[in-house]
């Protein structure tokens, strides 16, 4: 319910007697050395704690540090919270804290219409207009009279907070948005105690610095103390959401796939070897895995994509549960390997954090243009199943589908996440990872032929090869990627053999169908006049905007796919019980051309491919349309 | 490789029942039975033996050794194997490829498959030409090379395998020849190298590249073509009657006539093969007015890569549970009550 909050332009910044709002959307704004990330990463755990439902949205330049003050320099971070359930990260903010002229401007549309905008005027000098672009201070000349406007010079009065310190001009400048973290906190009336113990433990060797930031902090939520008396800055109290009891933590889909990933190898009683190559945005998986060894992990950072997935295939082929991970140039990269581990039917994980393409594209920024390259990028005749999460939480389950799949399959798993999913963040009830439904491995020991002769190749009743690793006596065989003899896995070109191999690889993997759940309908009826259907993160808004469609009597349900290959073997059938189907997508209309594909159906795309995410808005306008 | 009990095996053990396809004449013959003969003699146990290769006619070599075997794809073969032996060290690898799979398109693997020291044995199986795919020139084919891609003759200049590994940061650099009867003790020498160990062997295209190598393999050119380094030994060549010494003003390598057998007297110098000064000027050594260095060039053991990966892992993992319940429940939490 990310913007039920406000009924009217003014529900936030109005009077005293505004309502109580279910769910505030507030984008934290700045130059990308202004550490915005770091303050929204720390406001968010702040509204977790505080019991409010939420979902965030990173958004930040491919640059490191891109030149000061520049319109491409600045750096993002929203977070949608409340008392209800969040599932996006809010169409348009509530507020906008714009810590310098660019932050403004690259933001400022962005925010809802009598939206209140805090600035920080001792960033609004001339060489910051100019950089910016803007020809006179647009916080003067009336341009934002749409918004409510608090501006004040959140530099000096930082300085003035950390004066005691000693520092010099540059840190203490750093401590801004501690000051201003200081502010929201108080906006929405919360502890600011976790956070002083995060600040005590992050500056341990610099206890000045600590005490600095800490200073900036409470000055920060000070000055809201003193400043609600007049003006449009007051409190806010965002009730905690009905949430089932646990215990609960945030996430974000790095993490959770990560989790996943070693959950996945407890559960197949696998050691696991994760070989990867640094690409934006799916390096920080590599990251969380380098320091989670004790769980019987192996990471290696290869000399490029290509001998990240080999090493994994290598590491499969000797018995661990080889795992890749990349983003769509480095899947490109790996396409000739993956077509190895389907041809010698070894288990392997791919993860692919899509991000904005083709070529380089845009590598801080989501999209979901990848499922083609998932499900048909490939050389030969080479199936593979493909999953998708669609959320940070999600993510967790799919990352351990996705391990399943491959070792009972004996099969290469592409996962598929975003940008979006890996950066964002949400509150997660902990999985407790006994729940789940142990898959060990057997290798085999013995030959496996009906005359006591090694057959590789022989098939159980689900399709697969039996995994043999290297050092089990007498069951020295040779695989590799020439087409082999069914049963013997000896070299055979012939043409029954390519026939029956190729027959054998598809009906494997167009098996799983038969291991995964039947299609639910995420929200509304079985039949009826539409259907939007989905994969992804695109989740959030697609259901948000069927909640309200429905809630204002239209005939529209939600279908949410997470297997993406193969299908779920309902699907054909559900999807020809309605009169019109949408797949949102962001993308040109990949998952659209499956579903035509698959089961002739007239699925009409609804496309965005700007690197943002879809609006709950933009969905609920086509709903709306297509019922017209 | 491994300090697994010697198998006692015969070279028939290592034979098996396909079809040897090569061109008639072949010098991938000689170096499979090479290859077969001296498994037995290393004690090397088939089960847990596994030829990786790439793809080229030498990386077929897997289908015929009775042991594991992984024909991978073009190129790949070191990170394939390097996953193999982070899975399991105690396997036994042998990497096998050519001069196409493992200095062209695989040229950044073989790098660093031996930059990390993996343990591992790399032959690389040099002719001079592409043969599985009829003939084109290669990286390490001469200038002026006449081939189907270059029918005026190649124009770029090749690149030297032993010189490439030893500049990646190789610390076991070989030579030998296909027909060599010395081939099996440089395979020896290989195995006994704990860590990344490069053999450069070059093999005799008959179709494609013939006799590219006869000016040194010929038993009529051996003399004066061939010279065998022994570690402790003086680099004497020619029955004797020559040896490398060091030429002080240029720093480089020279050829000096030994008189009467006094090797000292002419400044011949005794191979060691832990000199990485030396090694880098003995595989730089043209052919012609030198000859062909042969034998171990170089061997200077380090520790290897998947020791020092495992002594990493053991010690992030010792006293550490992995209780993955503790882990998602860690950091920040709430809990909500009923």
């Amino acid at each position: 319910m990310a913007t039920a909050l406000v009924d009217g332009p003014d529900a936030l910044t109005g009077g005293k007697d505004s309502p109580t709002p279910e769910a505030v959307v507030v984008r934290f704004a700045g130059d990308s050395g202004d550490g915005m990330q770091l303050t929204g990463g720390q406001f968010t755990l702040s509204t977790a704690l505080a019991g409010n439902d939420l979902s965030t949205f990173p958004d930040f330049p491919a640059e490191i540090r891109a030149p000061q003050g520049t319109l491409f320099g600045v750096s993002a971070f929203q977070i949608n919270f409340g008392s209800t359930e969040i599932e996006t990260a809010g169409d348009q903010p509530d507020v906008l804290v714009a810590m310098n002229p660019a932050a403004l401007k690259t933001n400022v549309t962005a925010l809802k219409t009598g939206g209140l905008i805090i600035a920080d005027t001792g960033e609004f000098n001339k060489r910051n207009l100019e950089k910016a672009k803007y020809e006179v201070n647009p916080l003067e000349d009336g341009s934002l009279e749409k918004w409510q406007l608090l501006a004040f010079d959140i530099s000096a009065l930082t300085l003035e907070a950390v004066k005691p310190f000693g520092l010099g001009n540059k840190e203490a400048l750093r401590c801004k948005n501690m000051w201003t973290l200081g502010l929201a906190l108080w906006m929405f009336d919360r502890d600011r105690q976790p956070l002083i113990d995060w600040l005590n433990g992050k500056f341990k060797k610099a206890p000045l610095l600590a005490e600095a930031n800490i200073a900036a902090l409470n000055a920060g939520h000070a000055y809201g103390e003193t400043a609600e008396l007049s003006g449009p800055l007051k409190q806010y109290h965002i009730a905690p959401v009905e949430s089932a009891p646990g215990l609960y933590r945030t996430v974000t889909g790095a993490e959770s796939i990560s989790y996943g990933l070693v959950a996945g190898a407890q559960l197949a009683s696998l050691p696991m070897f994760f070989g990867g190559y640094p690409i934006t945005p799916a390096s920080s998986i590599l990251h969380n895995l380098a320091k989670l060894k004790e769980f019987g992990v192996t990471t290696f950072q290869a000399e490029d994509e290509i001998a990240a997935i080999a090493s994994a295939i290598g590491a499969s082929y000797a018995g661990h549960l080889g795992v890749t991970s990349s983003s769509g140039p480095g899947i490109a990269l790996k396409g000739e390997a993956m077509g190895l581990a389907v041809m010698t039917e070894l288990p392997l994980v791919i993860v692919n954090s899509q991000r904005g393409g083709p070529s380089t594209g845009l590598p801080t920024k989501t999209e979901q243009s990848d499922l083609y390259q998932a499900v048909y990028g490939r050389n030969g005749d080479a199936p593979i199943p493909v999953i998708a999460a669609r959320s940070p939480s999600d993510a967790f389950d799919c990352a351990i589908e996705a391990c399943r799949i491959a070792v009972q399959y004996m099969t290469p798993v592409i996962l598929l996440t975003d940008g979006y999913i890996a950066n964002a963040a949400e509150p997660w009830k902990v999985p407790d990872p006994a729940s789940y439904t142990p898959f060990p491995v057997t290798f085999l020991e013995e030959r496996n032929g009906p005359n006591g002769e090694l057959l590789p190749f022989a098939r159980d009743e689900k399709g697969a090869r039996p995994w043999i690793k290297p050092g089990t006596p007498g069951l020295m065989h040779r695989i590799g990627g020439i087409e082999k003899n069914p049963g013997t896995g000896n070299i055979d070109y012939s043409p029954a053999s390519h026939q029956s191999m190729t027959d054998a690889r598809k009906a494997k993997v167009d098996g799983i169908a038969r291991s995964i759940p039947a299609q639910e309908v995420t929200l509304g009826e079985n039949t009826g006049k539409l259907a939007l259907v989905g994969w992804g993160s695109t989740f959030g808004p697609i259901h948000q905007a069927v909640r309200r469609a429905r809630k204002n009597g239209l005939d529209v349900s939600h279908i949410h796919i997470r297997h993406i290959w193969p299908l779920p073997e309902n699907l054909g059938d559900l999807l020809r019980g309605y009169d019109k189907i949408i797949v949102p997508e962001m993308n040109t209309g990949q998952l659209k051309t499956v579903l035509r594909d698959q089961y002739l159906v007239d699925a009409k795309p609804l496309n965005k491919t700007s690197g943002q995410p879809f609006t709950i808005a933009e969905i609920e306008a086509a709903i709306e349309a297509a019922l017209a | 490789m491994n300090d697994l009990t010697p198998i006692k095996t015969t070279i028939k053990d290592w034979e098996t029942d396909q079809e040897v396809r090569w061109c008639p004449g072949c010098g991938d013959y000689a170096i499979l039975k090479a290859v077969q003969r001296t498994l037995p003699d290393l004690g090397a146990d088939p089960a847990n033996t596994v030829f990786v290769s790439g793809i080229g006619c030498s990386s077929r070599f897997p289908y015929y050794v009775e042991s594991y075997g992984f024909h991978t794809i073009h190129g790949r073969a070191p990170a394939f194997a390097t996953g193999i032996k982070l899975a399991n060290p105690d396997l036994d690898v042998w990497l096998v490829t050519g001069d196409g799979d493992g200095m062209s398109i695989g040229g950044n693997h073989t790098m660093h498959v031996i930059r990390r020291n993996v343990n591992l044995q790399i032959l690389l199986f040099n002719n001079e030409i592409y043969g599985l795919t009829k003939g084109q020139y290669s990286p390490t084919s001469r200038l002026g090379t006449n081939s189907p891609t270059s029918p005026l003759g190649s124009v770029d200049r090749p690149a030297s395998p032993c010189a490439f590994a030893l500049g990646a940061g190789g610390r076991f650099i070989a030579r030998a020849y296909d027909v060599s009867k010395e081939l099996p003790n440089v395979l020896k020498a290989a195995h006994a190298h704990q860590g990344a160990a490069f053999v450069e062997i070059f093999q005799n295209c008959i179709v494609y590249n013939k006799d590219v190598f006869a000016d040194f393999t010929e038993k009529a050119n051996a003399n004066t073509g061939q010279l065998w380094l022994q570690n402790g030994a003086p680099m004497l060549f020619n029955k004797g009657t020559q040896g490398i010494a060091l030429d002080v003003a240029a720093l480089n390598l020279k050829v000096v006539d030994v008189v009467d057998g006094d090797w000292q007297a002419a400044g011949v110098i005794v191979h060691d093969v832990t000199n990485r000064a030396v090694a880098h000027m003995l595989v730089e050594m043209p052919f012609g007015p030198f000859p062909m260095a042969l034998g171990v060039i170089y061997d200077d053991p380090r520790p290897t890569y998947e020791s020092a990966v495992l002594d990493q892992d053991a010690k992030a993992r010792a006293g550490r549970s992995n209780d993955l319940a503790g882990l998602l429940a860690k950091g920040q939490t709430w809990t909500v009550t009923a």
